[in-house]
């Protein structure tokens, strides 16, 4: 029923912002208030949330090593896998944001007669992973022109890259479909699979459903809803919006503010929920700690100050056996338990 | 609490109705309480041990007490709530990646197949993300805005007696191995999660004996195993009387000299029991073969710290005995025996809490020269480093026939291999002493599992639960021992020649456990040695 209720509440946004923007004077709290609120929230929260985390320090060097480190000159350091180096931990932490690498070393594990564990490589997480996270940065790019006078070059090139298949007209982005697909993806697969559907939460069917609507009211704008919209318009308000001149000129479609409060509801919901991943992993110890901690000290700034239990006081229990067993001591026997022992 | 027939066990992984083997639970892992019975936990501290720990001056033991984990009443403290949040709170502040692996799992399940406590349980429990869950649950409940406002339908709930107890059952079926870690996304780490619900465990007086008692003993007497001074030197000195019978040397030692060039300090366990014992023998004839000058300690007999399995502020009261005993003798670095835990402990952890060591000098190599550029702060340097480095050297001479009973696989440890990344040295070792092959890849390196018994859990009472998690583990040696004739499985860990002793009796009879130095030592051809065929290497009955 989790993910039930998360199309529930994707309806209920769609059909606040379908019917709340067709209200005289509504426009503006849809156009300009909401997206502006949601924009602090979203800026404020995030950097709160990052504020928060640096807060708290790393006390210890707890990198998680996936291969050799470096040791002895002829053994082969595997520089990626265990960064000695900052130059390596960057090599590490782009490679694993960029690509993904720690999924792509998925296996899926099988119990069978006998008993016979097996383990296979299993990329399609990895794939799906891909497949929606580059779709939603292409995506999220390619609408920097409604926001930017002039266009710059590079999101010309982008959308050319992007449709670049020349299916439909007008002509359909690769990342249009990859981003619903991606969606469609991953959210079958916390259905599907047992482990994943156990530890699914609201929390995991909610932003999948969300940008998924997203996604759609977005295509539905370009593809299929276009004489509803007047897209001069929708620009001449995203570069006031940027610009903290925000107007509102002819009226505008009520797909296109569907459109923008889903994306509003998201940036609120973005800082309060896993979506935060995104900056976590750039601050992950395990990941983005050297593998030096035996050659180049790691401070605890909170340290405490404990001491082992004293070698005084060991060998004040034990001397008499020490002495008698050979071991040297550094006080020696008063004369009466000397005289004892001999 | 008798162990399953090995029958049984081995169709109960397969066909019994668990999540590993496709049984799906139909209640919501929130609603479904722990039930202790006899053999599904470890047995609480004995109250002696925990007022002992506490009576020590930096630890914080409370509430030491008679209790059971089958008991409905487990005679916590009346606050214990607060103390617990509080506890929380205090660690959210102090660790980062406590907060951060809060915060950032997406549930995408990665992790959820790569333990082997989930594989040999089947319980959704031991997912490493559920277990995490587990706490984090609590951590939305009363740290988080969502959690406050949406309570369950956020995944929150709230600290209850029973979220304590299910905090206790998972938090000791988890070894702390990360293989976890390796598949992670975000590198989250259960090993994290683990350390601090057990932390926070004991700040209301909830820990298990075979932890506890084995801290306290390092504490008082140096070691886990209680040995006192002498009995600790006789031990040793029995293991010297079994190499000069086998070999016709006797190796020169000395315990607590001061002046010795460097101290050596290895689990006390390979001056007890076997098989670790074999690799003691080693040591000490490797050491005599190039003359090294060292020493062993009394005082700090212990390579292993069971505070690693316990909290931050034990860990660092036992490790710190390493560096005073090597400033009170003074050596000039000091060498560390084959541990897997204790290796984390020495590689992340020791200079840290305990450096900086200026009084030592950075680690060369009497015999080569080679300075440990790697351990030059933490001047602590592996023997299977000493030994790779002595070898390329040219330093030691072997006859690898010796080693001809030997077909052996290697088991990398949790620690060494993911925490550590100590990887090709045990192996660039081996090649040069006994005829070898690896396990599949998925079970090696830092894919490694987990001997299954690892943080303190190598007690009797929960043998059906090392079983199954070590069986991913035996599994893959079972594989190497049909297909190549395997019959040594070695390592560089003390806890897992104990552990995985018990786990091939049980799961592979025919592959006996060693240390790697155990093998090192059979082959090595030493000046002046009348050493006749031992058919069986150091463990030759004669």
């Amino acid at each position: 029923m989790k993910y039930a209720f998360s199309f529930l509440v994707v309806i209920a946004l769609i059909v606040i912002a379908g019917l709340g923007s067709q209200i005289p004077g509504m426009p503006y709290l849809f156009g300009v208030a909401l997206p502006y609120l949601a924009m602090m929230i979203f800026l404020g929260g995030c950097v709160y949330k990052v504020v928060q985390w640096a807060k708290s320090p790393v006390p210890f060097s707890i990198q998680t090593t996936c291969g050799q480190g470096k040791s002895l000159d002829f053994i082969k350091h595997d520089r990626l896998e265990a960064p000695h180096t900052t130059a390596e931990v960057v090599a590490r932490m782009f490679l694993e944001i960029v690509t993904f690498r720690s999924l792509f070393r998925n296996t899926k594990s099988e119990i069978h007669d006998g008993p016979h564990v097996t383990y296979e490589s299993s990329k399609w997480l990895w794939v799906f992973a891909l497949i929606f996270h580059y779709s939603f940065l292409v995506i999220i790019v390619r609408h920097m022109r409604l926001f930017l006078d002039p266009v710059p070059f590079f999101i010309d090139w982008l959308e050319f890259g992007d449709g670049i298949f020349q299916i439909g007209a007008p002509n359909w982005y690769i990342t249009d479909v990859g981003l619903l697909l991606g969606c469609m993806l991953l959210f079958s697969r916390r259905l599907i699979t047992r482990h994943v559907r156990i530890i699914s939460l609201v929390n995991d069917y909610f932003p999948l459903v969300l940008i998924f609507a997203i996604a759609l009211t977005g295509i539905l704008m370009r593809y299929f809803l276009r004489t509803d919209i007047d897209i001069v318009n929708i620009k001449q308000l995203l570069v006031g919006l940027v610009t903290l001149s925000p107007t509102i000129g002819a009226e505008i479609g009520a797909i296109f503010y569907i459109h923008l409060f889903l994306v509003c509801a998201l940036l609120a919901y973005f800082p309060f929920s896993k979506l935060v991943h995104f900056a976590g992993v750039f601050l992950s110890p395990t990941r983005n700690m050297k593998n030096n901690s035996r050659a180049v000290r790691h401070i605890n700034p909170w340290n405490p100050r404990i001491l082992p239990h004293s070698y005084a006081g060991y060998e004040d229990e034990f001397r008499e056996f020490m002495v008698d067993a050979g071991i040297p001591v550094e006080k020696e026997l008063s004369p009466a338990k000397a005289e004892e022992i001999n | 609490m008798a162990v399953p027939k090995l029958q049984q066990l081995a169709k109960s992984v397969v066909q019994g109705p668990s999540l590993a083997t496709g049984a799906i639970p139909t209640r919501d892992w929130m609603d479904i309480p722990v039930v202790f019975k006899s053999g599904n936990y470890a047995y609480p501290a004995k109250k002696e041990k925990v007022e002992y720990l506490n009576s020590q001056s930096g630890l914080h033991f409370p509430n030491a007490r008679e209790w059971s984990p089958e008991d409905d009443d487990w005679k916590l403290p009346e606050d214990w709530k607060e103390i617990i949040l509080k506890g929380l709170k205090e660690r959210l502040d102090k660790f980062r990646s406590l907060k951060i692996f809060m915060d950032c799992c997406v549930r995408c399940g990665a992790c959820a197949d790569k333990c082997h406590f989930f594989l040999g349980t089947g319980d959704p429990k031991n997912m490493p993300v559920l277990r995490a869950e587990l706490l984090r649950s609590v951590y939305r409940n009363d740290f988080t805005l969502a959690g406050k406002i949406l309570g369950k339908m956020a995944g929150a709930r709230e600290m209850t007696v029973g979220v304590l107890k299910e905090w206790f059952m998972y938090s000791y079926q988890c070894t702390e191995c990360r293989r976890c870690s390796v598949f992670c996304p975000y590198g989250i780490d259960t090993a994290e999660i683990t350390m601090m619900l057990r932390e926070l465990l004991h700040l209301v007086g909830v820990g298990i004996n075979w932890i506890l008692e084995p801290a306290s003993n390092s504490n008082r007497t140096g070691n886990h195993m209680g040995l006192q001074p002498h009995t600790f030197k006789d031990n040793v000195e029995f293991l010297l009387d079994d190499v000069e019978n086998l070999t016709g040397i006797r190796p020169n030692i000395s315990f607590n000299r001061k002046g010795a060039e460097v101290l050596f300090i290895t689990p006390s366990a390979d001056v007890f029991a076997e098989p670790g014992l074999y690799t003691a023998m080693g040591y000490m004839l490797l050491f005599e073969a190039i003359g090294l000058d060292y020493t062993w300690s009394t005082y700090a007999s212990e390579g292993g710290n069971f505070g690693l399995f316990t909290n931050n502020e034990t860990m660092k009261k036992l490790n710190a005995k390493m560096y005073a005993e090597a400033k009170r003798l003074g050596v000039k670095y000091i060498l560390g025996g084959e541990c897997g835990h204790m290796w984390r402990v020495l590689h992340q952890y020791m200079d840290t809490m305990n450096g900086p060591a200026d009084f030592l000098e950075k680690p060369v190599s009497p015999i080569t020269g080679t300075v440990f550029e790697n351990a030059a702060s933490t001047k602590m340097v592996h023997i299977s480093e000493f030994t790779a480095d002595l070898i390329k050297h040219g330093k030691l001479k072997f006859d690898k026939s010796r080693n001809s009973h030997v077909k052996a696989t290697f088991h990398d440890s949790c620690n060494t291999s993911r925490a550590m990344g100590l990887l090709d040295e045990p192996r660039y070792i081996l090649d040069h002493v006994v005829d070898w092959v690896e396990m599949p890849e998925n079970t090696i390196r830092e894919q490694t599992f987990c001997c299954g018994s690892g943080t303190g859990l190598n007690t009797d009472e929960i043998m059906e639960l090392r079983m199954r998690s070590g069986l991913p583990r035996a599994n893959a040696v079972k594989y190497v021992h049909e297909k190549h004739g395997v019959n040594m499985l070695a390592c560089v860990c003390a806890i897992d020649r104990a552990t995985l002793t018990s786990l091939m009796n049980y799961w592979n009879p025919g592959v006996s456990v060693c240390g790697l130095t155990e093998l090192v030592a059979n082959a090595l051809v030493v000046e002046g040695e009348t050493r006749g065929e031992l058919e069986e290497g150091l463990r030759t009955m004669l």
